[in-house]
């Protein structure tokens, strides 16, 4: 700072000791030029996309949702907040919110521990760790398409899933997975778990490879047992990295789709419906598009109030250090 | 939904939808087609046509009739855009408040186009059609908006009983049920056999409504089925007579264990799989099982051990004994396009040889025109359609026949009660509130 205010203070004399020639640019408006060029030409494409495809839709969802629109035809129907009262006072949509929280909850009480734990493993050096680090990861890089697909045939009733429960003389666990609207949800929760962990686990081996290794050393040197070090050094230094997995995590969790609708469209009787799933449902299958557009301003607003609240309480510190050195 | 009628795999088709739509929907704003003022047959016409033949064998059929048309009407080109089922109910909203819509689309008729009919784009081709369309018989009249044609079928659908005639044969029945209290007892013999009775897609849920559906075609008249469709309002006690019948016969408990999550028509785990697979002994399906259950088994001679009865005659039922819920595909022509040669076009797809390729090579079912199903082989298939000649009046599937909104709200309603959750007064609701929110 102090550095850049010198700067500027030598250019100020220079100005006044040496007026620029008529006609000709000062070298500090010639700076001031070059640097608009620049972030028009870098900004330029971001921004253009940006605004096309997410400010501008979202104006129109806004629009929309003021109306009872089937999609065909203008839009005429005006009727106000109405859709919102829909929305927001429905059963099935409480449910669906609540399914969302379930999952989210459920990713940070058992994805955290379960990928702090295999980053931790892996972050070891042993034999195979690449196989085993593909091994983990390679889920993630499948579609949730192809997840679900894959899950809905193993989860058939006598399917592989059960077959492999009776031959490790587990045959009374098996359950209709997909079927009994009390385990649906959490068999979902599982499968997503599986196809995210993968992400989990690389973002987390990426937070410890920053960390110095003569942290630990130094514990180490200093008496502190292996797990010591890993409480008090590690787990503390990969705080910045496990606030940006909860970040991602719960706002895939809010925007589940794919994997849900692909193994049980919602059901049976809504018991897996998501914000999105009811939104599908209730907006494009029943070409209810004015409906369908209120969801999901009510979801975005929702992310929105998550996002900002993260960000003011939770990512501030990990992100102050960088904003502040990229502006100055 | 009538989309995962045909035998996709409508699982992976979603993910990729919308890739899909906007590959199409480029595409299909690339293709032009002249305006409506170059009517006259020396012309250049080219017509955009969405259908929702996107894999074999009804692809290359469509591929080779457009060329077929184009030979004997040489000014008239037909850009053909397959499309998956499942992305019109997305994309012919936006089509039709485009100034470009497609000149030909896929239509099912019934209450949806009924809401199509709304945007002004579709093209009223009764005084066109006058001439031939009475060789479709009365199956045309679903194509209708207010007594006008703005809608062409072009195969012809009906949902009964398929069964596995070796499985009955194993369980000691020697001839199909005709009544809902034989269908009980030989559901028990099949049990007893080892089998389960019923093959149920409720992962699908449209297959769930078929049930509800028939018991309401046995129990209503045909003017209160009628009327009550108009009028989008079931509360006449034969509705809810349909959902205590079907209460008791889900009470015999005849599906298969975990039938709420079994999907329709995708592998060999789903309902059309268990039958194919000798699993299970009977399904209520369209006639389109033909078409779907070959790919699910190794089994080469399926259709054979496959045999079909109508759905059972219901005690007390005032509606026609006869009657059958059906269905069927057909297209509309959009006000843009060029109408003769649209017109012309659909004429010539309901015409006795392209109709007996369609039945032949595409497996479409039933024919729009009965002058096709000569061709017709398998003895399943040839019952399905002589109940369906022979029927006193045709029920058209309620969510097609219902505007769209009600008719996925019905659907809905009916899986949930399928599920356990909900009652007969979510189901007689569903159509008239927004209660299924």
């Amino acid at each position: 700072m102090a550095r850049t205010q010198s700067a500027k203070a030598a250019a100020g004399r220079e100005t006044i000791s040496r007026p620029a020639a008529a006609g000709s640019r000062s070298p500090r408006q010639r700076r001031g030029l070059r640097k608009l060029a620049e972030l028009t030409v870098l900004l330029a494409p971001a921004i253009v996309l940006f605004v096309g495809f997410v400010i501008v839709p979202m104006i129109f969802a806004a629009w929309y949702s003021l109306y009872n629109w089937n999609g065909f035809g203008p839009l005429s129907d005006f009727i106000g907040l109405q859709n919102y009262g829909g929305v927001l006072t429905g059963p099935v949509f409480h449910q669906a919110i609540e399914h969302n929280v379930i999952i989210a909850v459920l990713s940070v009480l058992i994805q955290l521990p379960v990928s702090i734990g295999l980053a931790l493993l892996l972050n070891r050096r042993m034999r195979g760790r690449t196989f085993l680090r593909l091994a983990v990861f390679a889920p993630f890089v499948l579609s949730e398409a192809t997840t679900a697909v894959m899950w809905y045939e193993l989860l058939q009733p006598g399917g592989p899933v059960d077959a492999l429960f009776k031959h490790l003389g587990l045959g009374g666990l098996t359950h209709y997975w997909l079927a009994s609207t009390t385990l649906v949800l959490y068999t979902v929760f599982v499968v997503a778990t599986w196809k995210y962990i993968g992400f989990g686990v690389v973002l987390l081996l990426a937070g410890l490879q920053g960390i110095p290794s003569e942290l630990r050393e130094a514990a180490a040197i200093d008496g502190a047992t292996p797990w010591q070090a890993t409480r008090r050094i590690t787990l503390p230094l990969l705080g910045p990295t496990v606030r940006i997995w909860i970040f991602l995590s719960v706002i895939g969790s809010l925007q589940l789709f794919d994997l849900v609708w692909i193994m049980t469209m919602g059901g049976p009787a809504n018991a897996s419906t998501t914000i999105l799933t009811y939104q599908y449902i209730n907006g494009v299958e029943r070409t209810q598009f004015g409906y369908g557009a209120t969801v999901s301003v009510v979801l975005f607003v929702i992310s929105l109030v998550f996002a900002l609240a993260y960000q003011r309480y939770a990512l501030r510190r990990d992100t102050e250090g960088a904003l502040t050195r990229a502006v100055g | 939904m009538r989309g995962s009628r045909r035998p996709v795999i409508v699982a992976v088709a979603v993910a990729t939808a919308v890739a899909i739509a906007a590959c199409s929907s480029s595409s299909s704003t690339s293709s032009t087609s002249t305006s409506s003022s170059s009517s006259s047959s020396s012309a250049k016409v080219t017509l955009t046509w969405w259908n929702n033949g996107n894999t074999q064998p009804l692809l290359g059929v469509w591929q080779s009739v457009a060329a077929a048309f184009h030979a004997t009407h040489p000014n008239v080109t037909i850009t053909v855009v397959p499309i998956q089922s499942d992305l019109f109910t997305t994309k012919m909203p936006i089509a039709l408040k485009s100034d470009n819509p497609p000149d030909i689309f896929q239509q099912w008729g019934g209450g949806q186009e009924a809401t199509q009919y709304t945007s002004g784009k579709l093209a009223n081709l009764s005084s066109l059609s006058s001439s031939w369309i009475s060789e479709l018989g009365p199956a045309a009249a679903g194509w209708q908006v207010n007594g006008a044609q703005y809608g062409i079928p072009y195969d012809q659908h009906v949902v009964g009983f398929w069964y596995r005639k070796d499985l009955f044969a194993k369980a000691g029945i020697t001839a199909p049920p005709t009544t809902i209290a034989q269908l009980e007892s030989d559901d028990a013999k099949l049990k007893a056999a080892g089998f389960t009775p019923i093959a149920l897609g409720g992962g699908s849920r449209w297959p769930d409504a078929f049930y509800w559906e028939y018991f309401a075609v046995r129990l209503c008249s045909q003017s209160v089925l009628q009327s009550s469709i108009k009028a989008v309002n079931m509360t006449a006690p034969c509705f809810s007579q349909a959902t205590t019948d079907l209460t008791a016969f889900m009470g015999t408990n005849p599906f298969q264990g975990g039938f709420n999550a079994t999907q329709a028509q995708t592998g060999a785990g789903s309902s059309a799989g268990l039958l194919a697979n000798g699993k299970a002994a009977m399904e209520l399906q369209g006639d389109w099982e033909t078409s779907v259950v070959p790919a699910l088994t190794s089994n080469a001679s399926i259709l054979n051990d496959l045999g079909w009865f109508p759905f059972p005659q219901v005690p007390g039922g005032a509606g026609n004994p006869t009657a059958v819920l059906s269905g069927g595909d057909g297209f509309s022509c959009t006000t843009g396009a060029s109408e003769p040669a649209c017109d012309e076009f659909l004429q010539y797809i309901d015409s006795t040889p392209v109709q007996e390729e369609l039945v032949q090579k595409a497996n479409v079912g039933l024919p729009a025109n009965s002058s096709a199903e000569a061709v017709l082989t398998n003895p399943a298939l040839q019952a399905a359609a002589k109940a369906h000649a022979d029927a006193a009046y045709d029920a058209e599937y309620f969510d097609i026949a219902f505007p769209t909104t009600a008719g996925q709200a019905l659907d809905n309603a009916l899986a949930d009660f399928f599920a356990g959750k909900g009652s007969n007064s979510t189901i007689i609701n569903s159509v008239s509130s927004s209660s299924g929110h």
